[in-house]
């Protein structure tokens, strides 16, 4: 085994090109939990901790430009505003030991269905900026990047340099379930965002198919349905009846399967359930903003 | 390869360390200091916890090559560190940290749970003897790198902010209650209240 050890971002991208089955490592906690257990012996690992840019982040006009390797911790404390729903997945990931070192770009590289990053992405919109030595830089949108079980949308040469995530323009939500608060690999996931100036919704689903995904159908179903009831305006509760079919459809879009840590049948279900609360609270506190406003007003 | 790196506040370097191999095993096997312990070496335990740079991290994730030029605490360490931070003089005379020597020969001097004085401990340390929140012990050193870092950065942390410090750090043994008790009440004499 070989460590290579790239001290600019330049560098790290001209070793990828010129040994691409090297296996770049960030945080580690991925990476090492399989060379522990030798179930991975790579011929090249290739550090990443040392390029300082991957530890940056930038808030823009209308995304932050989050460095790959910003650890959960820097997440949850600085970026709770802007990336709500991932500051709250951030939390949720494993214990402070591994929030310290894991990053975005190793959930990504990794692309487990159970990572906790995927869904909030998803929901709030993303695309994943890699880069390769020989063809420069590519955006990726988030939902074509994963690609099958632990499969990404990376070419060998590639590594992700930053995610582009949308600011928040409204509330959002990540809910998980697990046997207990810390620790915990998803037994599935939920993540909602409401996106008030597209008067749009997005969803995002963790550990509940081969891949995280998106419950589009449910998605339409909901837009449509706070559409038709002028919901965005008149700020209303949403109707029972209505929130029920949004989690309905948000379970017929699981793709599960039985494992040690769940039933398909209880995830379908579980995912039913963190579809309607994740919207009553993000409704709940939309409707409160909005009420706020039109009292100044 | 070759790995240069502080420990405990000394230059150390370790040879023949293959470049698969954790931060975990260099400070056991290479540098013979086998405080920090290897229990899951998956990261779910938390008994190898060491500052990385002054961040609590599982050691045993921690590629050898990722800590070259870097700086760690280990719980052999941890009553010089918590001596130097307070402002006061260093146990082991000289101010350069703790040598691998001393280090290997660590050992409570003392557990005079009255005073506290010449025990060679550090405040969390003697807390934990005190509160009895140790049992077998496995669980000890990385609790303690993990409270004492916690203690640092929020000197009056509530139940919740306890637990969810160190909710890294699997123990077989206490419950967890009297661990409770232990960081309470450093927390306690470190702010003047006992
Ligand atoms: C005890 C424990 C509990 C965990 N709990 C959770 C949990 O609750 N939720 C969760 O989502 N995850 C969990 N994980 C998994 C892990 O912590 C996360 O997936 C984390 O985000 C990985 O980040 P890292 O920087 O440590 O990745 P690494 O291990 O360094 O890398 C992971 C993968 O990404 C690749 N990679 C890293 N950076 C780049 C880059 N810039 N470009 C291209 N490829 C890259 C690596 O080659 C590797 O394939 C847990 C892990 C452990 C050990
Ligand atoms: S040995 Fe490192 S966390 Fe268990
Ligand atoms: S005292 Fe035995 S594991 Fe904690």
């Amino acid at each position: 085994m070989d460590f290579l050890r790239p001290a600019s971002w330049e560098e790290a991208l001209a070793a990828k090109a010129e040994h691409p089955a090297a296996v770049p490592i960030a945080g580690g906690t991925d990476v090492m939990v399989e060379i522990n257990f030798d179930h991975r012996r790579p011929e090249y690992l290739l550090d990443l901790t040392r390029i300082g840019d991957l530890y940056e982040w930038e808030v823009g006009e209308d995304s932050v430009r989050l460095g790959a390797s910003v650890p959960y911790t820097r997440i949850m404390e600085n970026l709770r505003t802007e990336l709500p729903g991932l500051a709250l997945a951030s939390h949720t990931v494993a214990s402070p030991q591994i929030r310290n070192r894991g990053g975005v770009g190793g959930n990504l590289g990794t692309a487990s269905p159970a990572g906790d990053a995927h869904p909030a992405l998803l929901a709030a919109g993303a695309e994943v900026e890699a880069e390769s030595a020989a063809r420069g830089t590519r955006l990726i949108p988030i939902d074509a990047f994963y690609t099958g079980v632990k499969r990404n949308a990376l070419q060998p040469d590639e590594l992700i340099r930053a995610v582009h995530v949308k600011k928040a323009d409204g509330p959002q939500q990540f809910s998980k379930v697990g046997t207990r608060n810390a620790m915990v690999i998803a037994v599935c996931a939920f993540g909602l965002a409401l996106h008030p100036h597209t008067r749009t919704v997005r969803t995002g689903i963790g550990s509940a198919a081969p891949t995280p995904v998106r419950a589009t159908t449910a998605e339409e179903f909901l837009n449509a349905a706070l559409e038709e009831g002028g919901f965005w305006d008149n700020g209303k509760i949403i109707t029972p009846s209505v929130a029920k079919q949004f989690a309905d459809l948000c379970s017929a879009a699981c793709n599960p399967i039985d494992d040690v840590r769940g039933t398909a049948s209880y995830r379908r279900h579980a995912v039913g359930v963190l579809a309607r609360r994740t919207l009553t609270w993000t409704w709940e506190s939309y409707r409160g903003t909005h009420r706020a406003t039109e009292g100044a007003a | 390869m070759r790995v240069n790196l502080t420990v405990n506040g000394r230059p150390q370097e370790a040879d023949d360390v293959w470049e698969g191999e954790s931060l975990l095993y260099v400070l056991r096997e290479r540098l013979g200091l086998p405080g920090s312990k290897n229990a899951c070496e998956q990261g779910e335990c938390g008994s190898c916890t060491v500052r990385l740079d002054g961040v609590p991290v599982c050691s045993c994730l921690v590629a050898a090559g990722q800590a070259e030029g870097r700086d760690v605490v280990t719980v052999e360490g941890l009553a010089d560190f918590a001596r130097q931070r307070d402002g006061g003089g260093c146990a082991s005379g000289a101010c350069g940290g703790t040598g691998l020597d001393e280090a290997k020969a660590w050992q409570a001097g003392g557990t005079d749970s009255q005073t506290g004085e010449g025990t060679g401990l550090s405040p969390i340390q003697q807390a934990f003897i005190d509160a009895g929140a140790v049992q077998c012990g496995f669980c000890t050193p990385g609790l303690l790198v993990a409270a004492d870092e916690m203690l640092e950065r929020n000197p009056t942390p509530s139940d919740a902010d306890i637990r969810e410090a160190l909710s890294g750090n699997l123990c077989r043994c206490t419950g967890y209650e009297k661990i409770m008790d232990a960081v309470r009440l450093a927390a306690a004499r470190q702010g003047g209240a006992v």
